[in-house]
């Protein structure tokens, strides 16, 4: 669930980081504003918990494999969303840094996809309706299973999404979601097991810790036209931004103007475009390009450098060099810095 | 568990690291969190294509680990964890695209390996800046710099409360599994109910630990503000050090070094 930073573009990282960021001030604020400072060291401790508690496993019923809990549902109902969404984006911070558990161009996506879908959806629309305002332990153990479940729908078909329109896999719409919402629906469901088996505990043993976040009303509406509007300003800008970098740069072009036409053109728009590159290059570049022959080197020279075909013969060779000397440059720094220590 | 526990010594491993003494260490954070990021976004923003551009960009770890001394074997051990996961999902593109695109005599290879290839490279790099960043800053240092990059300061404090704590609550969690474990007499795994009472007693006891901390807190004059005393100067080193790597970043961007490396290799032949 947790995205590379290898599968993203700049622009689906811009601006999902755009969006995050977003987020991370505007509950800042809210908890802030709320003035509920007891929060501050429950936050902070709270979002430690989430980690030790990942050391517990829980073996799932006839499979013989186990799993941990994510936590992103239990927060959101010990601390409401905005707190939640704090909490969650640091863990992430954290996670990416220590485990590279997710990339950091892509923390953006991550916090978006892991924090904004069960603090701002999954949160105020299912749990707080299904709980109701009888708080009852079976209420308690449905909606937490179900939130959990419908929040990891949302999120992996989210990472869907910002893959697609990243352009650096291949897979198809279709076997992508195929892959993702399935295997996410297995995940959520033991996520939702495992939020409503501590949950429904931590009722019968200290139920006034459920008084706080649930009495308190839900502001689930305000964050997400916030959150339309910010998305929607990011891609403008980041959009605007990679198309006027890209008309400097042939090679960007393509990929920038795809990203930013969203995901129901990209397919069509990829498939025609490798098509047409691909002829391109047969036509233009590998006519052009023998071994051995100096004079066409010259000829190919300007068209390598960004062309399609970033690899070539010219390409391997020099890499395969460039790599050697990028060792050897560490090589020698470490010697001469042993030699002076 | 184990490998979970494993990760947590990676933590403080790491974390130990940062408190060693180079030139790289006493740069300013903010310098070594923003010449990370202005890499990470230059490799990004390659076609998928790219796989000879992205080569130079290896100078930067090379650098970097050789004059931080980091160790490398550490290094390698904690990327190979990883890789397996990027060869999950790039593998797809050699089985989705088959489009022939480069010809080396008898050997054809397709559009799918090249970006395979793309792929691996890209995430090679990103996951070794990132753990360079640590290694070379330490997690206070980039909540430092993350506070001087204007992050909102309940966000700062939450980072660095939540680090503080995970080590000790890490270390209650393990000692949990540990003490039900041995009394479990070979069984393995735990069941949904006793998962449940299990997070759910370290749950609470995470909360009375947070307001012991509160009161800890008010006790020392706490009132919902936080003071951080950080001298962060910006040296002429730290300058320069940004500047010199953003430059190449960015040159390497635009010029493919071995593309004419090759050529000079190939045209001297």
């Amino acid at each position: 669930m947790h995205m590379a930073d290898a599968l993203i573009s700049p622009a689906v990282g811009v601006t999902m980081w755009a969006a995050s960021a977003g987020m991370i001030a505007h509950c800042s604020k809210k908890v802030k504003e709320d003035l509920d400072e007891r929060k501050v060291p429950l936050m902070g401790v709270l979002g430690a918990f989430v980690f030790a508690a990942m050391m517990i496993n829980f073996s799932i019923p006839a499979t013989g494999s186990s799993g941990h809990i994510g936590g992103g549902m239990l927060l959101a109902i010990l601390l409401g969303p905005h707190a939640a969404f704090l909490v969650i984006a640091s863990v992430l911070v954290v996670q990416a840094l220590f485990f590279a558990d997710g990339g950091l161009l892509a923390l953006g996506c991550n916090i978006f996809n892991l924090g904004f879908f069960p603090a701002f959806i999954a949160y105020p629309f299912l749990f707080k309706k299904i709980v109701g305002d009888i708080i009852t332990p079976a209420r308690l153990t449905v909606g937490a299973t179900l939130a959990a479940i419908v929040s990891l729908q949302l999120g992996a078909f989210s990472v869907v999404l910002e893959t697609l329109t990243s352009g650096i896999t291949e897979l198809p719409f279709t076997t992508f979601v195929l892959l993702m919402q399935p295997i996410h629906l297995a995940i959520g469901l033991v996520e939702g097991i495992m939020t409503a088996a501590v949950v429904s505990f931590v009722w019968k043993a200290s139920p006034q810790i459920f008084e706080g976040p649930l009495t308190v009303a839900p502001s689930g509406g305000v964050p997400i036209r916030y959150m339309a509007v910010f998305l929607l300003l990011a891609a403008l800008v980041t959009g605007g931004f990679l198309s006027w970098y890209a008309s400097e740069n042939p090679d960007g072009l393509e990929w920038s103007i795809a990203k930013v036409t969203g995901r129901g053109e990209l397919d069509s728009a990829g498939g025609v475009h490798d098509f047409m590159a691909f002829i391109q290059e047969k036509t233009a570049f590998f006519p052009d390009y023998s071994f051995g022959t100096s004079e066409s080197d010259a000829a190919a020279a300007p068209q390598d450098h960004e062309g399609k075909l970033g690899t070539s013969v010219s390409g391997i060779v020099g890499g395969l060099i460039t790599l050697a000397l990028a060792f050897l440059a560490g090589f020698v720094l470490k010697r001469s810095a042993l030699r002076k220590s | 568990m184990a490998e979970i526990a494993g990760a947590f010594s990676d933590l403080s491993y790491l974390d130990y690291l940062s408190t060693k003494e180079s030139r790289i260490h006493r740069l300013d954070p903010r310098a070594k969190l923003l010449v990370v990021m202005v890499f990470i976004a230059c490799i990004v923003s390659f076609q998928r294509h790219s796989v000879s551009a992205l080569i130079p960009y290896f100078f930067f770890p090379a650098v970097m680990i050789a004059l931080a001394g980091i160790p490398l074997r550490y290094l390698l051990k904690k990327y190979l964890f990883l890789l397996p996961f990027a060869v999950l999902i790039g593998v797809f593109n050699p089985i989705f695209d088959h489009t022939p695109l480069l010809t080396i005599g008898p050997i054809t290879i397709s559009g799918g390996w090249v970006s395979f290839t793309s792929i691996i490279i890209r995430f090679t790099l990103t996951v070794l800046a990132a753990f360079i960043l640590i290694a070379v800053t330490g997690f206070n240092g980039v909540c430092a710099a993350l506070e001087r990059f204007h992050v909102p300061k309940i966000f700062s404090v939450q980072l660095m409360m939540l680090y503080r704590y995970i080590f000790v609550l890490s270390g209650e969690a393990m000692r949990m599994v540990r003490a039900r474990d041995m009394r479990s007499v070979g069984k393995k795994g735990t069941e949904i109910n006793v998962y449940g009472s299990l997070v759910g007693h370290l749950l609470l006891r995470t909360w009375d630990r947070a307001q012991r901390v509160h009161m800890a807190m008010l006790s020392r004059g706490f009132n919902g503000e936080f003071y951080v005393k950080r001298p962060l100067v910006l040296k002429a080193s730290d300058v320069a050090f940004t500047a010199l790597w953003c430059s190449l970043f960015i040159l390497f961007r635009f010029i493919n070094l071995p593309v004419m490396v090759g050529h000079l290799i190939l045209g001297a032949n």
